[in-house]
């Protein structure tokens, strides 16, 4: 029940908060500064998110075989590769290394 | 690929580019819609029950925060931690419905229905188009195919859990970070763009090991007016 209970409240909270972003007054965004930041914050958090999801372990900080499958991401992102295919490439080499490295 | 002949050069330029932004949008769906299967997978091992995690991406449909609220009640979290974590990495989407309401001009009745696709794939692939219209068909295509396919394959990966045995021997752990990589290279335009993300990068991973999960990302938000400020106050030094 308690379980029903989180996915709830996280499904209304989360759902609050997207239309809250999409609702906010147009005039609010007038001002340089707030279009700027708008701008930059997603950008920061889709960082931190990629570098906690690839070196983190509960807490603790960890170079594993994930970090082989996002270094070959990022190449395949030079390489200007599809989106499919980045994704693909990550997942195989982060699968290959950790079957290599037991 | 044919064209038409009767086409104007204009016309065709127009259709290409119109055909080049769903295939663009039809692309991060697909993906990452596919990584839903990723999603169920750990969603089952974390204890919940197939109606439970089918509930969470119909109704939820942002995959970090169900990721993060799993994972946080598969170690056996207190409910309330892993809600809050959930919705904190949710705030984020309240960034990008700002931008996107600037970018899309969406009519008020609208709102309630495409708020639900405010994800960081739909704000990503409407941010990088160049006009309005083109903004908003990248947002409904991405968003109507990567919410179909994120549900299907929550399902499906929920229901072949227990086949499947541990995602992370398939590298599925790794497909989340590729996404938000690749998200993030499209957004990398300037200086200051790359500044802001690497200093996301370092207190994010300082942040790690001290703050509850969910909280880091937060505090790496701080990198977007932090750069600005020291942009400014550079400007305004002689």
């Amino acid at each position: 029940m308690t379980i029903w209970i989180a996915v709830a409240v996280t499904a209304l909270g989360c759902y609050a908060v997207k239309l809250l972003g999409l609702s906010v007054p147009a005039g609010l965004l007038d001002r340089p500064l707030v279009r700027r930041i708008a701008a930059l914050v997603p950008v920061a958090m889709l960082a931190a998110l990629t570098a906690i999801q690839t070196f983190g372990s509960g807490q603790a900080l960890v170079v594993d075989a994930r970090a082989a499958g996002l270094a070959a991401a990022a190449a395949a992102l030079l390489l200007r590769a599809p989106f499919l295919v980045v994704v693909a490439v990550a997942v195989a080499v982060t699968a290959a290394v950790r079957a290599l490295t037991g | 690929m044919t064209t038409e002949p009767l086409q104007t050069p204009i016309d065709r330029a127009q259709g290409r580019s119109r055909a080049a932004v769903v295939r663009d949008a039809l692309g991060v769906g697909v993906a990452v819609g596919l990584s839903g299967f990723a999603f169920g997978v750990t969603s089952a091992g974390a204890g919940l029950s197939l109606a439970q995690t089918c509930a969470l991406s119909l109704l939820v449909f942002t995959g970090a925060s169900q990721f993060a609220l799993v994972g946080a009640l598969g170690v056996g979290g207190s409910p309330a931690a892993a809600v809050a974590g959930a919705l904190f990495l949710g705030v984020r989407n309240a960034f990008y419905g700002l931008r996107l309401a600037q970018l899309m001009r969406l009519p008020r009745a609208m709102r309630p229905l495409a708020a639900q696709w405010v994800i960081d794939e739909t704000s990503a692939v409407a941010m990088a188009q160049p006009d309005r219209s083109s903004a908003r068909l990248g947002f409904a295509v991405t968003g109507a195919s990567l919410y179909l396919l994120w549900n299907l394959t929550t399902f499906l990966g929920a229901l072949g859990a227990e086949a499947l045995g541990d995602p992370s021997a398939w590298g599925l752990d790794a497909a989340g970070p590729a996404v938000f990589l690749a998200l993030l290279a499209s957004m990398l335009r300037g200086r200051q763009e790359t500044l802001v993300a690497v200093l996301a990068v370092a207190l994010a991973l300082v942040c790690l090991p001290l703050l509850p999960a969910g909280v880091p990302v937060l505090v790496s938000a701080l990198a977007a007016p932090i750069v600005l400020m020291l942009h400014r106050r550079r400007e305004a030094s002689p």
